[in-house]
Protein backbone atom coordinates (compact mmCIF):
# COMPACT_ATOMS: atom_id res chain seq x y z
CA UNK A 1 0.00 0.00 0.00
CA UNK A 2 1.79 3.40 -0.78
CA UNK A 3 1.94 5.96 1.59
CA UNK A 4 -0.53 9.04 0.66
CA UNK A 5 0.84 11.08 2.60
CA UNK A 6 4.56 10.60 1.00
CA UNK A 7 2.57 10.88 -2.62
CA UNK A 8 0.93 14.46 -1.46
CA UNK A 9 4.20 16.06 -0.46
CA UNK A 10 6.41 15.02 -3.04
CA UNK A 11 3.34 15.96 -5.55
CA UNK A 12 2.98 19.17 -3.92
CA UNK A 13 6.51 20.05 -3.65
CA UNK A 14 6.97 19.41 -6.99
CA UNK A 15 4.49 21.23 -8.45
CA UNK A 16 5.52 24.11 -5.46
CA UNK A 17 9.09 24.05 -6.80
CA UNK A 18 7.79 24.32 -10.27
CA UNK A 19 5.97 26.92 -9.93
CA UNK A 20 7.51 29.99 -11.62
CA UNK A 21 8.49 27.51 -14.58
CA UNK A 22 5.12 27.07 -14.89
CA UNK A 23 4.07 30.33 -14.79
CA UNK A 24 6.85 31.55 -17.23
CA UNK A 25 5.22 28.67 -19.64
CA UNK A 26 1.79 30.25 -19.65
CA UNK A 27 3.24 33.65 -19.71
CA UNK A 28 4.39 32.60 -23.58
CA UNK A 29 0.94 31.08 -24.70
CA UNK A 30 -1.48 32.06 -21.65
CA UNK A 31 -1.95 34.53 -18.87
CA UNK A 32 0.79 33.55 -16.79
CA UNK A 33 -0.68 31.96 -13.76
CA UNK A 34 -0.56 28.43 -14.13
CA UNK A 35 2.47 28.32 -11.44
CA UNK A 36 1.04 30.58 -9.48
CA UNK A 37 -2.69 29.16 -9.06
CA UNK A 38 -1.37 26.08 -8.84
CA UNK A 39 0.97 26.78 -6.50
CA UNK A 40 -1.67 27.94 -4.05
CA UNK A 41 -3.84 25.24 -4.69
CA UNK A 42 -1.14 23.21 -3.73
CA UNK A 43 -0.28 25.22 -0.33
CA UNK A 44 -4.19 24.67 0.10
CA UNK A 45 -3.70 21.14 0.32
CA UNK A 46 -0.78 20.59 2.29
CA UNK A 47 -2.50 22.80 4.51
CA UNK A 48 -5.13 20.38 4.64
CA UNK A 49 -2.96 17.51 4.89
CA UNK A 50 -3.88 15.90 8.60
CA UNK A 51 -7.49 16.19 7.69
CA UNK A 52 -7.08 14.73 4.15
CA UNK A 53 -4.38 11.74 5.55
CA UNK A 54 -7.05 10.65 8.45
CA UNK A 55 -9.27 9.67 4.90
CA UNK A 56 -9.67 5.90 3.16
CA UNK A 57 -7.72 7.17 -0.44
CA UNK A 58 -11.17 7.06 -2.45
CA UNK A 59 -12.42 10.32 0.01
CA UNK A 60 -8.70 11.72 0.33
CA UNK A 61 -8.48 12.09 -3.20
CA UNK A 62 -11.66 13.76 -3.39
CA UNK A 63 -11.01 16.00 -1.09
CA UNK A 64 -7.72 16.94 -2.45
CA UNK A 65 -9.90 17.15 -5.94
CA UNK A 66 -12.22 19.65 -3.98
CA UNK A 67 -9.48 21.73 -2.38
CA UNK A 68 -7.99 22.60 -6.27
CA UNK A 69 -11.97 23.53 -7.39
CA UNK A 70 -11.94 25.35 -4.48
CA UNK A 71 -8.28 27.05 -4.35
CA UNK A 72 -6.69 27.66 -7.28
CA UNK A 73 -8.76 30.12 -9.52
CA UNK A 74 -8.12 29.56 -12.97
CA UNK A 75 -9.69 26.34 -15.24
CA UNK A 76 -6.89 24.53 -13.93
CA UNK A 77 -8.90 24.09 -10.65
CA UNK A 78 -11.87 22.38 -12.09
CA UNK A 79 -9.63 20.47 -14.38
CA UNK A 80 -6.65 18.74 -12.16
CA UNK A 81 -9.96 18.82 -9.22
CA UNK A 82 -11.96 16.86 -11.91
CA UNK A 83 -9.12 14.50 -12.33
CA UNK A 84 -8.57 13.97 -8.41
CA UNK A 85 -12.43 13.30 -7.91
CA UNK A 86 -12.66 11.24 -10.92
CA UNK A 87 -10.00 8.95 -9.34
CA UNK A 88 -11.54 8.89 -6.41
CA UNK A 89 -14.73 7.69 -7.75
CA UNK A 90 -13.05 4.78 -9.84
CA UNK A 91 -9.96 3.78 -6.99
CA UNK A 92 -11.18 1.58 -4.40
CA UNK A 93 -9.14 2.03 -1.25
CA UNK A 94 -6.21 -0.99 -1.86
CA UNK A 95 -5.66 -0.17 -5.75
CA UNK A 96 -3.90 -2.43 -8.23
CA UNK A 97 -2.46 -1.34 -11.41
CA UNK A 98 -4.69 -2.38 -13.34
CA UNK A 99 -7.21 -0.76 -10.78
CA UNK A 100 -5.20 2.67 -11.37
CA UNK A 101 -5.34 2.39 -15.08
CA UNK A 102 -8.99 2.16 -15.32
CA UNK A 103 -9.48 4.70 -13.19
CA UNK A 104 -6.68 6.75 -15.00
CA UNK A 105 -8.48 6.21 -18.27
CA UNK A 106 -11.95 7.25 -16.90
CA UNK A 107 -10.40 10.47 -14.87
CA UNK A 108 -8.95 11.91 -18.49
CA UNK A 109 -12.94 11.42 -19.98
CA UNK A 110 -13.92 13.13 -16.92
CA UNK A 111 -11.36 16.14 -17.97
CA UNK A 112 -11.70 16.03 -21.19
CA UNK A 113 -15.22 16.11 -20.36
CA UNK A 114 -15.10 19.25 -18.16
CA UNK A 115 -12.60 21.15 -20.65
CA UNK A 116 -14.43 20.56 -23.77
CA UNK A 117 -11.07 19.02 -25.23
CA UNK A 118 -10.05 16.55 -26.91
CA UNK A 119 -6.23 14.81 -27.91
CA UNK A 120 -3.64 16.52 -29.88
CA UNK A 121 -5.61 20.41 -28.60
CA UNK A 122 -2.08 20.73 -26.69
CA UNK A 123 -3.50 20.36 -23.35
CA UNK A 124 -2.68 17.97 -20.35
CA UNK A 125 -4.39 15.73 -21.84
CA UNK A 126 -1.65 15.24 -24.28
CA UNK A 127 0.28 13.67 -21.51
CA UNK A 128 -2.43 12.17 -19.24
CA UNK A 129 -4.23 10.15 -22.07
CA UNK A 130 -0.91 8.15 -23.49
CA UNK A 131 0.27 7.47 -19.87
CA UNK A 132 -3.40 6.21 -18.86
CA UNK A 133 -3.23 3.98 -22.03
CA UNK A 134 0.28 2.57 -21.22
CA UNK A 135 -0.88 1.41 -17.69
CA UNK A 136 -3.19 -0.46 -19.26
CA UNK A 137 -1.02 -2.19 -21.38
CA UNK A 138 0.67 -4.38 -19.14
CA UNK A 139 4.59 -3.26 -19.87
CA UNK A 140 4.63 -0.02 -18.04
CA UNK A 141 7.71 0.10 -15.21
CA UNK A 142 8.55 3.75 -13.62
CA UNK A 143 11.31 4.41 -16.05
CA UNK A 144 8.81 3.97 -18.89
CA UNK A 145 5.99 6.28 -18.03
CA UNK A 146 8.17 9.18 -16.59
CA UNK A 147 10.07 9.11 -20.14
CA UNK A 148 6.28 9.02 -21.53
CA UNK A 149 4.99 11.99 -19.65
CA UNK A 150 8.08 13.52 -20.28
CA UNK A 151 8.25 12.96 -24.24
CA UNK A 152 4.08 13.70 -24.61
CA UNK A 153 4.69 17.12 -22.65
CA UNK A 154 7.83 17.98 -25.38
CA UNK A 155 5.69 17.03 -27.87
CA UNK A 156 3.04 19.49 -27.21
CA UNK A 157 5.63 22.69 -28.59
CA UNK A 158 4.87 21.96 -32.09
CA UNK A 159 1.37 21.40 -31.73
CA UNK A 160 -1.57 24.32 -32.40
CA UNK A 161 -3.56 25.22 -29.47
CA UNK A 162 -7.27 24.56 -29.84
CA UNK A 163 -8.40 24.92 -26.32
CA UNK A 164 -8.07 27.05 -23.58
CA UNK A 165 -6.30 30.35 -23.90
CA UNK A 166 -4.02 29.23 -25.45
CA UNK A 167 -6.07 28.77 -28.87
CA UNK A 168 -7.06 32.86 -28.81
CA UNK A 169 -2.79 32.43 -30.24
CA UNK A 170 -4.06 30.13 -33.11
CA UNK A 171 -0.84 29.67 -35.01
CA UNK A 172 1.47 31.43 -32.45
CA UNK A 173 0.61 29.47 -29.47
CA UNK A 174 3.21 27.10 -31.40
CA UNK A 175 6.84 26.62 -30.52
CA UNK A 176 5.72 26.53 -26.70
CA UNK A 177 4.94 23.75 -24.24
CA UNK A 178 1.44 23.82 -23.02
CA UNK A 179 1.79 24.34 -19.21
CA UNK A 180 -0.73 21.77 -18.18
CA UNK A 181 1.09 19.25 -19.96
CA UNK A 182 4.47 20.38 -18.07
CA UNK A 183 1.99 20.24 -14.92
CA UNK A 184 1.12 16.72 -15.76
CA UNK A 185 4.33 15.54 -16.53
CA UNK A 186 5.62 16.63 -12.99
CA UNK A 187 2.81 15.34 -11.11
CA UNK A 188 3.25 11.81 -13.08
CA UNK A 189 7.36 11.52 -12.77
CA UNK A 190 6.69 13.25 -8.88
CA UNK A 191 3.97 9.52 -8.01
CA UNK A 192 6.80 7.42 -9.70
CA UNK A 193 9.46 8.77 -7.83
CA UNK A 194 7.42 8.62 -4.77
CA UNK A 195 6.10 5.07 -5.46
CA UNK A 196 10.02 4.23 -6.08
CA UNK A 197 10.73 5.99 -2.90
CA UNK A 198 13.04 8.27 -4.67
CA UNK A 199 12.98 12.02 -2.90
CA UNK B 1 -44.00 41.42 -9.94
CA UNK B 2 -41.96 40.12 -7.09
CA UNK B 3 -38.57 39.51 -7.52
CA UNK B 4 -39.15 35.69 -7.72
CA UNK B 5 -40.75 36.29 -10.94
CA UNK B 6 -37.77 36.97 -12.78
CA UNK B 7 -35.16 35.03 -13.75
CA UNK B 8 -31.91 36.25 -12.06
CA UNK B 9 -28.63 37.14 -13.91
CA UNK B 10 -25.23 36.23 -12.30
CA UNK B 11 -21.93 38.43 -13.53
CA UNK B 12 -18.73 36.00 -13.38
CA UNK B 13 -15.45 37.86 -14.40
CA UNK B 14 -11.78 37.09 -14.35
CA UNK B 15 -11.97 41.07 -12.52
CA UNK B 16 -13.70 42.10 -9.41
CA UNK B 17 -13.91 45.67 -11.07
CA UNK B 18 -15.19 44.19 -14.46
CA UNK B 19 -18.00 41.89 -12.70
CA UNK B 20 -19.20 45.26 -9.75
CA UNK B 21 -18.96 47.55 -13.04
CA UNK B 22 -20.81 45.47 -15.08
CA UNK B 23 -23.46 45.05 -12.57
CA UNK B 24 -23.22 48.97 -12.31
CA UNK B 25 -24.57 48.80 -15.49
CA UNK B 26 -27.24 46.54 -15.39
CA UNK B 27 -28.58 48.67 -12.32
CA UNK B 28 -28.77 51.35 -14.24
CA UNK B 29 -30.19 50.55 -17.35
CA UNK B 30 -32.35 48.16 -16.09
CA UNK B 31 -32.97 48.72 -12.33
CA UNK B 32 -33.06 46.79 -8.98
CA UNK B 33 -36.10 44.78 -9.46
CA UNK B 34 -34.03 41.69 -11.34
CA UNK B 35 -31.89 39.29 -8.89
CA UNK B 36 -28.32 40.31 -9.60
CA UNK B 37 -25.40 38.28 -8.05
CA UNK B 38 -21.32 39.00 -9.40
CA UNK B 39 -18.01 38.01 -8.42
CA UNK B 40 -14.88 38.37 -10.07
CA UNK B 41 -11.37 37.45 -8.93
CA UNK B 42 -9.22 34.22 -7.33
CA UNK B 43 -9.27 33.14 -3.85
CA UNK B 44 -6.44 35.31 -3.51
CA UNK B 45 -8.14 38.58 -4.41
CA UNK B 46 -5.93 38.55 -8.00
CA UNK B 47 -7.26 37.78 -11.19
CA UNK B 48 -9.04 34.90 -11.92
CA UNK B 49 -12.39 32.87 -10.67
CA UNK B 50 -13.28 31.26 -7.64
CA UNK B 51 -16.26 28.62 -7.32
CA UNK B 52 -17.20 30.23 -3.93
CA UNK B 53 -17.97 33.10 -4.92
CA UNK B 54 -19.84 32.43 -7.73
CA UNK B 55 -21.82 29.42 -5.94
CA UNK B 56 -22.61 32.77 -3.54
CA UNK B 57 -23.08 34.90 -6.20
CA UNK B 58 -25.54 31.96 -7.68
CA UNK B 59 -27.48 32.24 -4.43
CA UNK B 60 -27.60 35.99 -4.46
CA UNK B 61 -29.28 36.05 -7.61
CA UNK B 62 -31.70 33.12 -7.21
CA UNK B 63 -35.03 33.09 -8.36
CA UNK B 64 -37.48 30.26 -9.18
CA UNK B 65 -38.19 31.15 -12.66
CA UNK B 66 -34.05 29.93 -12.78
CA UNK B 67 -30.63 31.87 -13.11
CA UNK B 68 -28.24 33.17 -16.05
CA UNK B 69 -25.01 33.37 -15.99
CA UNK B 70 -22.96 35.64 -17.99
CA UNK B 71 -18.98 34.85 -17.78
CA UNK B 72 -15.96 36.66 -19.12
CA UNK B 73 -12.96 34.08 -20.32
CA UNK B 74 -12.26 30.11 -19.85
CA UNK B 75 -11.59 30.17 -16.67
CA UNK B 76 -14.89 31.96 -15.83
CA UNK B 77 -16.62 29.50 -17.73
CA UNK B 78 -15.03 26.16 -16.55
CA UNK B 79 -15.82 27.25 -12.72
CA UNK B 80 -19.08 28.42 -13.03
CA UNK B 81 -19.61 24.89 -14.52
CA UNK B 82 -18.45 23.21 -12.21
CA UNK B 83 -20.47 25.81 -9.40
CA UNK B 84 -23.34 24.57 -10.97
CA UNK B 85 -22.78 20.56 -10.54
CA UNK B 86 -22.00 21.41 -6.75
CA UNK B 87 -25.45 23.18 -6.50
CA UNK B 88 -28.40 21.25 -5.05
CA UNK B 89 -29.86 18.84 -7.70
CA UNK B 90 -33.28 20.82 -7.84
CA UNK B 91 -31.21 23.90 -8.66
CA UNK B 92 -29.23 22.21 -11.14
CA UNK B 93 -31.45 22.15 -14.28
CA UNK B 94 -32.62 26.18 -13.51
CA UNK B 95 -29.05 27.36 -13.92
CA UNK B 96 -27.51 27.90 -17.42
CA UNK B 97 -24.36 29.50 -18.41
CA UNK B 98 -24.70 32.09 -21.84
CA UNK B 99 -22.33 32.17 -24.26
CA UNK B 100 -22.62 35.79 -25.18
CA UNK B 101 -20.14 39.07 -24.50
CA UNK B 102 -20.22 39.93 -20.64
CA UNK B 103 -21.61 42.87 -20.48
CA UNK B 104 -23.64 43.31 -23.49
CA UNK B 105 -25.19 40.16 -22.24
CA UNK B 106 -25.48 40.92 -18.99
CA UNK B 107 -27.51 43.92 -19.67
CA UNK B 108 -29.50 42.33 -22.41
CA UNK B 109 -30.83 39.43 -20.30
CA UNK B 110 -31.89 41.15 -17.17
CA UNK B 111 -33.60 43.58 -19.67
CA UNK B 112 -35.09 40.55 -21.02
CA UNK B 113 -35.29 39.06 -17.39
CA UNK B 114 -36.82 42.17 -16.21
CA UNK B 115 -39.93 41.66 -18.79
CA UNK B 116 -41.04 38.38 -17.25
CA UNK B 117 -39.13 35.98 -19.76
CA UNK B 118 -38.42 32.55 -19.20
CA UNK B 119 -34.74 31.08 -18.45
CA UNK B 120 -34.86 29.97 -22.01
CA UNK B 121 -35.73 33.32 -23.59
CA UNK B 122 -33.17 35.38 -21.64
CA UNK B 123 -30.64 32.81 -22.80
CA UNK B 124 -31.56 33.14 -26.33
CA UNK B 125 -31.43 37.11 -25.90
CA UNK B 126 -27.98 37.17 -24.49
CA UNK B 127 -26.61 34.72 -27.16
CA UNK B 128 -28.06 36.68 -29.98
CA UNK B 129 -25.47 39.08 -29.53
CA UNK B 130 -22.89 36.09 -29.94
CA UNK B 131 -21.69 35.35 -33.69
CA UNK B 132 -23.10 32.62 -34.87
Amino acid sequence: MPDLGKLMDIVASRIIAHAEELTALDSAIGDADHGLNMKRGFDAVLADRANILAKPLPEALKAIGMTLVMKVGGASGPLYGTLFMALAKELPAEPSLANLARALTAAVDAVKARGKADFDNKTMLDVLGPVARHLGNGTATFDSVRELAHSRAEATVPMKAIRGRASFLGERSIGHMDPGARSSELMIAAVCDGLEGKE
Amino acid sequence: MQANDKVGIVIVSHSSDVARGTADMVRQMVGGDVPLGFCGGNPDGGLGTDVAKILKAIDEAWSDKGVAILVDLGGAETNSEMAVEMLAPERQGKVVICNAPIVEGAVMAATEAWGGASLEDVRRTAEELSPQ
